[in-house]
């Protein structure tokens, strides 16, 4: 590869042509502050609109500072990241979008973990020179079942447009406006409710500010626990035990399952469930539909569409009811494992504790902020009462402990309850990509050949890939299989199943980048993707260290087929268990 | 001829046209006597303009009702119509033709050669006028690698703003290689009161047309796109008239003039905003993007329109093309300056006597410019600055009055060429006034995308106001020129890179107005209403009391027969007192 030469601070490096002035600093040592860049590198994902001009420097001969994130190191290079002209530049510039940036940091959902105010910070602002007569551009607040714009914080830095365009491909976040007055908004300035937004949450995951945050349903929750008629029984999502930790300082990729366990009965929830349960209880259903389509196709019978599709992720659901409603016959009817896990809980499991559904609050602790949204779904209700009330997220949730003057790091490892709380290591990798199909593969193989799996790791089916593709051997039987995560990755496999063109059986589909590891309310990456990886070998860990890892060997979920469901796929499966799906296609109303 | 301007259409020029051809029919000359909507004179300030051929006698400031003398007189019995005749603003003659006429004696026309000659909805006048023909001398005569060479060796620099080798610009994009290329032109004249683009495209659209396929031909693209703004519905009628007649004649198309070279151009229309004169934010915003700005490189000469390299040259450089081809690059780089060639065009605005759109070689003084072409500051005035390069220009003053005009003499004077505004100031403008008029169109126009564009100009419009209200200190002009600087060197494009410039150059050639107005809280000027004072000279005062009957606030008190006496801090200044006084006792201080 072609090198070319330069100086950085009068230190020599030589480096490949075509990295960045940042990168090359970086390798010498020096950290250019950075605002609006932001990189996933494993997944590739870069957002440099060099808009902030934090990260400029001085090039020798170059009439203008240049911005680092987004000029390339050429031979002969003369480049200073700290003269006086560089330093009094990005103290200007840090005043100019503080300047325009609300300062009500003590009651911000960021504050303390905001790259403005730790940049602010850094640069050592201390004071906004002519604050007093500067105007500050406002746009409305907006609300929906997930996520709150609050666009006065937008720094314009595009993280959440680059998301939501390029990586999503949902194309409900874009700049609008000009000048002072630019932001980003859906199309027409709608609110996002009415927009085409899956509530993925990748803006809210990369948002560097303020301007984009969850709603926080942590009061709805304490209402609840402390309210004495009612008993409150939560769930925790697979992905969360594996990134909680980070929020009490410890390193990404630490599992707090029992410590988390702990937590949540020490803050008062009556029972302490485990959603991989109803993972387990998803893979039954999915993976006998799976196997009830295969066989049927492979019968010749031609209503029996393939591929099939995974249908656990609420914000693929949102995705494809908005962008592909006449495919929506070819993903699995099986709910999430969330609303399984509802649906079980008001039924079952409040008949077994002999306690009404509208006495029983189903709270579910989640990586996801479009399980808001989810669980206040119609469909998932019963006379008014939903199934799953209440979701908060990993950020929510270590909030909540805090709040609550418990340190993680000091608790002792608890267990789930029975009889929601058992599950093996097929439902802990659903927070993973590729978790999903994999954890329905061990189940499926063993059903449809009625032989043991050996070989219980389908490593080829991990990574990070955007797209992959493995071919399972089935006692014989290839079975293709495709996966995706990100929506932009999954519409390139709908597009190919819209077409006819796809060879695949089945595809699992996550829209979150890395899987629900990354998902919208997580801990806060800060384009580090190492972070997501660490959390993706965590749950791995999880699954290798469990007595039982195929779900059809959890003798709970034995035990409800058993006791109340039947078999998989029953009538009264179907009718708890599965769901149907929406055309949602935004129609654009002008009015008159 | 019927100047076809902007001025003069709005000035009921239309008008004027239909009663010409109403007076015509009514003397049954309609056959003999074509009435044509020509391009731009130039001569904005006296419209509505007709020129009368042959003899080429001009006669300005033509009302609707004066289509029946003119036809009866001039047309009918050969006698001009001396009231209608160019008046001189310093002499006082009335002048007769085109080479009379003052505001013309120091142009050159070269980019308007054709502008208020031929008819622009007409392809065989603009033939008769040599159109095409450089096209076929190039097709037939020359390898793109000469016409690139020929471009280069003129000295021709992009007449947009910021003044780059065309024939370089052109011979980059040739070397990149590409299944596909795209010729753009820039026809995104933003500039307030800049209308030198829209007058050519108005007034000769084939000479844009005709250079595009050349520089088709150098850089081996076969499509052509002209970026134009929705609200020049005339400039994209003349094109769209033009682009149909070319490929009807097979100037356009398949297989040009049998050479085996195709070419075609389409329009593309921008919504109005200022930015996307900027060429990546052009491209962004033909690309049905929005109209921002990227970082370059790569420059669109690389990775342009749809990633293919583009070459994106303005409107005016493309009508320099063509004479060029056809009279070589000595004859081009004869004119103008060591480092400036060929001519420029201006829209001559603001405190002067002829306000218009004219044309002069590169090097001609402020002072001919200002004085001899512009017939001097109207009201008998003061020259005090002038402003190029529109709102991110800079002023220049007395002392550059003698300086000759081109790229580099105007960087050095803190100002820039930009696309060829031209605003003249007399001793009553304020200049932290006409800065803050600048910034006031930058904030509105920059597209938001960078932080020191964005913000940082709000916050010298800002700063600026508060001085202009009086409420600055000696401290905010340090603020105002550290702000302004860092705006420069950090911004994304050349947008917000420029901006500033009437900030620095005025704080620069006026320090002591913006000093005063800090310090003494005064404007020199007498512009800023919130540093004027009204005062009574008691002296003169008679105590009629009819400044305190007219007052609005209350603000004059006094007995009768007794001077009075103004309370500022109660006082508005809408001066309605000072109209009402019959004794000249009320002054502004």
């Amino acid at each position: 590869m072609e090198k070319v030469k330069l100086t950085i601070d009068n230190k020599p490096i030589e480096i490949p042509k075509g990295t960045t002035i940042n990168k090359a600093a970086r390798q010498l040592g020096i950290e250019i502050p950075t605002l609006c860049y932001m990189q996933l590198h494993d997944l590739n994902i870069e957002n440099k609109p060099a808009g902030c001009r934090i990260c400029v420097v001085e090039v020798q001969d170059r009439r203008n500072l240049a911005p680092s994130c987004a000029t390339n190191c050429e031979e002969g290079m003369v480049i200073k990241t700290h003269s006086t002209r560089v330093l009094n530049a990005r103290r200007t510039v840090m005043e100019f979008i503080l300047s325009d940036h609300p300062k009500d940091c003590l009651i911000c959902p960021k504050s303390g973990n905001c790259e403005l105010q730790t940049m602010a910070h850094q640069l050592g602002i201390r004071e906004i020179p002519g604050e007093e007569i500067a105007s500050t551009s406002t746009y409305r607040k907006d609300t929906s079942p997930s996520i709150i714009r609050d666009l006065d914080k937008c720094i314009l830095c595009r993280r959440c447009e680059m998301m939501c365009n390029t990586v999503q491909t949902v194309g409900a976040l874009s700049a609008i406006n000009r000048g002072f007055m630019a932001t980003v908004a859906p199309a027409f300035e709608q609110n996002l409710e009415h927009s085409t937004c899956t509530y993925c949450g990748q803006c809210v995951a990369v948002c560097p500010t303020g301007a984009l945050t969850e709603v926080d349903h942590t009061p709805d929750v304490l209402r609840a626990l402390a309210d004495p008629a009612k008993t409150v029984i939560v769930q925790t999502a697979p992905a969360v035990r594996a990134a909680l930790g980070e929020l009490f300082g410890m390193e990404p990729g630490t599992l707090v399952t029992g410590k988390m366990v702990t937590a949540l009965r020490e803050l008062g929830f009556d029972y302490v469930f485990d959603t991989d349960f109803a993972a387990d209880l998803t893979i039954m259903e999915e993976g006998t539909e799976l196997l009830d389509r295969l066989k049927r196709h492979l019968n010749g019978d031609r209503s029996a569409r393939l591929p099939i599709l995974t249908s656990c992720c609420p914000g693929w659901v949102n995705f494809f009811e908005e962008y592909y409603p006449d495919l929506k016959d070819i993903p699995s009817t099986a709910k999430s494992p969330q609303q399984m896990f509802g649906a079980i809980a008001k039924t079952y499991f409040a008949d077994k504790i002999n306690v009404s559904r509208k006495d029983l609050v189903v709270v579910s602790i989640m990586p996801c902020l479009a399980k808001k949204y989810e669980c206040q779904r119609e469909e998932f209700s019963s006379d008014g009462n939903r199934d799953v009330d209440f979701s908060i997220s990993t950020r929510e949730l270590a909030a909540f402990i805090k709040q609550a003057n418990i340190d993680l790091n000091n608790l002792k490892n608890g267990e789930f309850d029975a009889p929601l709380g058992e599950s093996t290591g097929a439902g802990v990798i659903f927070g993973a990509t590729g978790g999903v199909i994999e954890a329905a593969c061990r189940t499926a193989y063993e059903i449809f050949t009625g032989k043991k799996l050996e070989r219980i790791d389908f490593t080829e089916l991990r990574g990070l890939e955007g797209v992959r593709a493995a071919t399972i051997d089935f006692d014989g039987l290839p079975l293709n299989i495709g996966i995706a995560h990100g929506l932009g990755n999954a519409r390139n496999l709908l597009d190919e199943v819209r077409s006819g063109r796809s060879q695949f059986h089945a595809i699992e589909v996550m829209a979150c980048p890395g899987g629900c590891i990354g998902g919208g309310g997580q801990p806060l990456h800060h384009g580090n993707s190492e972070i997501i990886k660490a959390r993706a070998a965590a749950l791995y860990n999880e699954d290798r260290g469990k007595p039982l890892r195929k779900s059809h060997q959890n003798p709970f979920i034995i035990k409800l087929y058993e006791e109340f469901l039947g078999k998989p796929n029953s009538e009264k499966a179907h009718h708890l268990l599965h769901t149907k799906y929406f055309d949602k296609k935004k129609k654009i109303i002008v009015k008159q | 001829m019927v100047c076809g301007g902007t001025g003069c259409s709005g000035s009921q020029g239309e008008a004027l046209l239909d009663n010409l051809n109403l007076e015509l029919e009514a003397n049954a000359l309609e056959n003999d006597i074509h009435v044509v909507k020509a391009g731009c004179f130039g001569l904005c300030s006296t419209g509505p303009n007709i020129k009368i051929i042959p003899g080429n006698v001009i006669y300005t400031g033509v009302k609707p009702d004066d289509a029946k003398e003119i036809v009866s007189e001039h047309i009918m019995k050969g006698r001009p119509v001396e009231r209608l005749l160019f008046t001189d603003p310093l002499t006082k003659k009335k002048l007769t033709t085109e080479k009379e006429l003052s505001p013309f004696r120091k142009q050159l026309r070269l980019v308007l050669r054709n502008c208020g000659v031929i008819d622009p909805g007409n392809i065989d006048d603009a033939i008769a006028h040599d159109a095409y023909a450089a096209l076929s001398m190039a097709l037939t005569e020359m390898k793109p690698a000469d016409v690139i060479k020929i471009i280069k060796d003129s000295g021709l620099r992009g007449r947009g703003g910021g003044g780059f080798s065309t024939g370089l610009k052109w011979e980059i994009a040739a070397k990149n290689k590409s299944d596909e290329k795209y010729v753009v032109c820039n026809a995104d004249e933003g500039d307030p009161g800049a209308f030198m683009d829209r007058s050519v495209l108005e007034g000769d659209p084939h000479a844009v047309l005709e250079a595009m396929a050349i520089c088709g031909y150098a850089i081996k693209a076969a499509k052509g796109l002209i970026y134009i703004r929705a609200e020049y519905p005339l400039a994209v009628a003349r094109l769209k008239t033009a682009i149909e007649q070319a490929r009807e004649y097979g100037l356009l198309g398949k297989d040009i003039m049998g050479s085996g070279f195709n070419f075609d151009i389409e329009i593309r229309y921008g919504a109005g905003a200022f930015v996307c004169g900027e060429e990546t934010a052009l491209i962004h915003s033909m690309e049905g993007l929005r109209g921002e700005p990227t970082v370059k490189p790569p420059f669109p000469a690389e990775s342009g329109y749809r990633n293919k390299p583009t070459n994106v040259n303005n409107v005016e450089t493309f009508a320099c093309i063509s004479p060029i081809i056809l009279k070589g690059a000595e004859w081009f780089s004869s004119i103008g300056t060591q480092k400036s060639k060929g001519t420029k065009v201006f829209a001559l605005a603001g405190k002067i006597n002829n306000v218009g759109l004219i044309e002069v070689p590169m090097g001609t003084t402020l002072r001919e410019v200002v004085y001899d072409i512009g017939g001097g500051i109207r009201n008998g005035r003061k020259f005090k600055a002038a402003q190029t390069g529109g709102p991110s220009g800079g002023c220049l003053t007395e002392k550059h009055l003698d300086t000759p005009i081109d790229f580099d003499n105007l960087i050095e004077a803190g100002s820039m060429m930009g696309s060829g505004g031209l605003i003249v100031m007399d001793e009553d403008d304020c200049m932290v006034s006409v800065a803050k008029f600048f910034l006031d169109f930058t904030v509105e126009e920059s597209c938001g995308k960078c932080a020191p564009c964005r913000i940082g100009n709000k916050r010298l419009y800002e700063l600026l106001d508060h001085i202009t209200k009086g409420k600055g200190t000696p401290a905010d002009l340090d603020r105002l020129k550290n702000m302004c600087l860092v705006i420069k060197d950090t911004s994304l494009c050349g947008l917000g890179q420029s901006s500033p410039n009437p900030v620095l150059s005025t704080l620069e050639n006026f320090k002591d107005e913006y000093d005063s107005h800090v310090t003494a809280k005064k404007c020199p000027a007498g512009h800023c209403k919130d540093l004027m004072e009204y005062f009574i000279i008691s002296a003169n005062c008679v105590g009629c009391t009819a400044c305190a009957r007219v007052c609005p606030v209350g603000a004059i008190t006094g007995e009768r027969k007794e001077p009075h006496v103004i309370n500022p801090a109660i006082c508005i200044k809408c001066g309605a007192c000072k109209e009402k006084c019959k004794f000249d006792a009320i002054i502004i201080q």
